[in-house]
């Protein structure tokens, strides 16, 4: 089946089952490999991407299922050389260990800022709750999301 | 054949995994082998071999370091980065000793062609034993540098090093490190060992040590282009499945391949107990695989399961003082003689369940032959030790195996292993092609080894006084890290007793020490209990070492133990414990809140002391600390592996709870910076106390015990 996936501002076009996982599409036939598998059941979500702004995980998502949704993966955060202010919290928090996390964190961060810019303590869980860090960096990445909602409201 | 082990970085290398056999070994004179690969691969093409790497290498600079003519200065290393920071503080070691700002330095790490051996990623030792090295070779290249920028001015007097040039103090005249590149042959130069005495940095003049550069690497990873071993991509790669056994032990019998051989762009490969497939996705080599699957018979073995593990790891465990298993035995003074003065004996026995790792990351590998040269990129902890077992189980002179270990999505001990490597590397000698292999969490869970089960039993008789004076204790399966008391006690008899384990076991984050401190700290709480004393005064009572008391009482200062202990409510709670491993010290006090009708447990909030002499990096320190205190919530009240009939029941996330944001509590550090003590590692050892101090909170809260890890809500329910 041919598909078009709208991907970072861009047109994409793939041949390949409709039942495949988006995960694999990105990652396989895209070479987008900054969003990653971590568990193939949405426990996880180290495979988040957004959909149209929403924090959606990839692994179980059948790439046809997407239609011409706007898909936004890590890559496409980046503006040219700048980084997005949220990726830009998590390096200047060092909000991160072995960092496998933290494109699905990023993601999802972004998608919980659209929505709450000043986003409560339970907010932040509440949101974050379903993204796992095996390093448990979770105090530097609750002090990265404050820090890109303090920069985000400040620019505003 | 069996690698010669360094004892630097094997703390128990009886005890783990780390001498279990290679678990692959393939039969070349097999016909289904030779039918799949074809006769080329087999032959041993004339090249140039790697560039082999003998231990003594890492006693010459040019092993270690390389200055190119751009100034450009690389540093190399077999140590690993999984997230635990040494791409960051060997880089900083370097840059200390050469004067120059840390991102001048970049590391090769864990390319067997390019890197000195320093050993595996394991023991925390890459900060006592590898970061010396480094400053050593760097403080000799400095030297070398500064002796050739005196042989090109022909200057006696007094030369400066800094920002990575020399001055010559009477002159003014310079020459940065690039231009000493440009008029010298530098890596000749530093063809040279490195002398056994040679000048560190003091480390009160420390200008990089003991700061907190930006984690290298750091971008990559916030706009994903960082290439984890599950993201390395080579042209005409295929990505591979294999076959795994339905249950522990099972013996692949038959399995019919010619369905699987019909499918188009597939390749599937049996070799023994070996069975998988290749394809242009992992969709496509699943679909193989499942069909493969449905046509494989495989002869079942029995299994015991986790219900009745504690009673079958004692019934396994090797006792007989003169076994070829013999337990491991330390003793002091005469267990008999102070049990028969006490007043009080006290018995108790706790039990430590199998955990797993997980790694966000699960095992991943790429293979790709050329030439008979074997090259594979995989996230492990040990990339010598992986590429003994690629050679190994592909009959190769080591020389011609290459492993590359991009820096890896996670560790905690769970990656010593090459399994997913040679499999990888199977699959790719079958189809010709570079092929891709990444375990999904369930194989993840299942086939990677396990944090090893304990039970553990002890014993202490008591004065009238309250005082220890017969300490007995023993662990059966779980390890002997911190199996020795730090207690000042004058009969101990302190035993580590071998079993039969009946799943894999292996390295894990602090190994048995968590298993040790829980029961020896929660036993010193029963026993300050059955003294009517406090627990935090018992242990000062019993506690000479200096470092150990420093800790525990600024714990016990910043969380206001007394007044805390005072302030306490109706169903909450508060413990501390403390504890040694590796050379640094540690002690937590925990506040809880607990319901026992709903068997629920909260930890309210924690604070943890930590000391490993002289800091060499407060923020990845701080971020070590942190993430072992979390990490180890989880086997304190929530990990635990379940199998029955050889089948793990809880292996995924949805069936085994890991901390979430959720169950981060407040979390206040204490890092005592010990400048004039020797720099240890600082990754694993925080970990220990966290557990006992839970459970001792726990029982000052509703006055039940919970005499096992994980302490199960469950069991508080009246």
């Amino acid at each position: 089946m041919i598909l078009n996936l709208n991907i970072n501002g861009k047109v994409r076009t793939v041949e390949t089952d409709p039942e495949r996982p988006l995960l694999d599409v990105l990652r396989e036939d895209l070479d987008l490999t900054g969003t990653k598998y971590g568990c193939g059941e949405g426990q996880c979500r180290a495979c988040t991407v957004l959909i149209d702004g929403r924090p959606v995980t990839s692994c179980r998502l059948p790439a046809s299922s997407v239609g011409s949704k706007n898909i936004v993966t890590i890559e496409g955060l980046t503006q040219g050389d700048v980084l997005h202010p949220v990726q830009e919290a998590f390096l200047q928090e060092g909000a991160m260990q072995c960092g496998y996390c933290v494109p699905g964190m990023i993601l999802t961060a972004t998608g919980l800022l659209e929505k709450h810019p000043n986003p409560t303590e339970d907010q932040i869980t509440e949101w974050m709750n379903g993204n796992l860090c095996r390093c448990c960096g979770y105090p530097k990445i609750i002090a990265a999301i404050r820090r890109a909602a303090e920069v985000r409201t400040s620019i505003r | 054949m069996r690698l010669t082990r360094d004892r630097d970085t094997c703390p128990e290398p009886e005890r783990y995994e780390l001498d279990e056999a290679s678990r692959y070994r393939f039969d070349l004179s097999r016909r289904s082998f030779l039918g799949v690969t074809g006769a080329g691969l087999l032959i041993m093409a004339s090249h140039e071999p790697a560039q082999a790497q003998t231990r003594n290498q890492r006693d010459t600079i040019a092993a270690r370091l390389h200055i190119a003519k751009d100034g450009k200065i690389t540093l190399m290393t077999s140590k690993v980065e999984v997230g635990q920071g040494s791409r960051t503080q060997l880089a900083q070691a370097a840059a200390e000793e050469l004067r120059v700002p840390v991102d001048r330095i970049d590391l090769v790490m864990a390319d067997t062609a390019q890197v000195p051996d320093d050993g595996g990623t394991a023991g925390s030792r890459t900060t006592p034993s590898t970061v010396p090295a480094v400053r050593k070779s760097a403080a000799a290249a400095r030297e070398v540098l500064i002796k050739l920028a005196r042989e090109q001015w022909s200057v006696e007097g007094l030369l400066k090093v800094e920002d990575g040039k020399i001055t010559d103090t009477a002159t003014g005249r310079t020459l940065s490190y690039a231009d000493l590149a440009g008029l010298v042959d530098l890596p000749k130069s530093f063809e040279q060992n490195i002398p056994a005495e040679v000048k560190l940095c003091p480390v009160d003049q420390w200008t990089v040590l003991g700061t907190s550069p930006q984690k290298a690497n750091a971008r990559n990873i916030v706009t994903g282009s960082h290439r984890y071993p599950s993201d390395v991509v080579r042209p005409n790669m295929l990505y591979g499945k294999v076959l795994r056994a339905p249950s522990y032990g099972a013996v692949l019998t038959d399995v019919d391949l010619s369905a699987v051989q019909k499918l188009p762009g597939v390749t599937v490969v049996r070799d023994g107990n070996f069975a998988g497939c290749a394809a242009a996705t992992s969709f496509g080599a699943q679909k193989a695989l499942d069909a493969l699957s449905s046509k494989a018979s495989w002869k079942i073995v029995p299994h015991p399961s986790s219900k009745e593990l504690f009673t079958y790891l004692k019934q396994k465990a090797a006792t007989d003082e003169s076994g070829p298993r013999k337990p491991r035995v330390r003793s002091k003074g005469s267990l008999q003689e102070g049990l028969a003065a006490a007043k009080q004996t006290v018995r108790a026995s706790y039990e430590i369940a199998y955990i797993q790792h997980a790694p966000m990351e699960p095992r991943a590998a790429v293979a790709e032959w050329q030439a008979g040269q074997l090259t594979v990129w995989t996230g492990s902890q040990q990339p010598q030790r992986v590429r003994h077992d690629l050679a190994d189980a592909f009959h190769l002179p080591e020389d011609r195996v290459r492993v590359i270990v991009p820096d890896t999505g996670g560790g905690f001990g769970g990656k010593h292993t090459g399994e997913v490597a040679v499999e990888a590397a199977r699959l790719s000698k079958g189809a010709g092609r570079p092929v891709s292999l990444r375990w999904t969490r369930e194989e993840e869970f299942t086939w990677a080894y396990f944090r090893p089960a304990g039970l553990i039993e002890t014993q202490a008789g008591l004065a009238a006084d309250g005082r220890l004076l017969a300490w007995d204790f023993t662990n059966f399966n779980s390890g002997a890290s911190a199996l020795e008391s730090p207690y000042e006690i004058p009969h101990t008899h302190e035993r580590f007793c071998y079993s039969e384990p009946p799943l894999r076991e292996g390295s894990y984050r602090a190994l048995a020490a968590t298993a040790n401190t829980f029961a020896r700290e929660s036993f010193m709480d029963e026993l300050a209990t059955a003294a009517k004393a406090d627990a935090l005064e018992y242990r000062l009572a019993h506690l000479k070492n200096e470092r150990l008391r420093a800790v525990l009482q600024a714990a016990a200062e910043r969380f206001d133990w007394q007044g805390a202990r005072k302030r306490r409510l109706l169903g909450m709670g508060v413990g501390l414990a403390c504890g040694t491993e590796k050379g640094s010290y540690t002690a937590a006090c925990v506040e809880v809140a607990v319901d026992r009708e709903r068997g629920a447990i909260k930890v309210l909030r924690m604070v943890e002391a930590f000391e490993c002499g002289a800091i060499q990096n407060p923020a990845n320190l701080r971020a070590q600390v942190e993430g072992c205190i979390i990490m180890t919530l989880g086997g304190t009240l929530s990990e635990e592996i379940q199998f029955e009939n050889g089948r793990l029941l809880n292996g995924r996330f949805s069936k085994y709870p890991v901390p979430r944001f959720e169950d981060v509590p407040p979390i206040e550090t204490v890092l005592i910076n010990r400048l004039d003590l020797p720099s240890v590692g600082a990754g694993e050892t925080p970990m220990i106390a966290v557990p006992p101090a839970v459970g001792n909170a726990v029982f000052d809260a509703c006055a039940v015990r919970v005499r096992s890890m994980p302490i199960r809500g469950s069991a508080l329910k009246s």
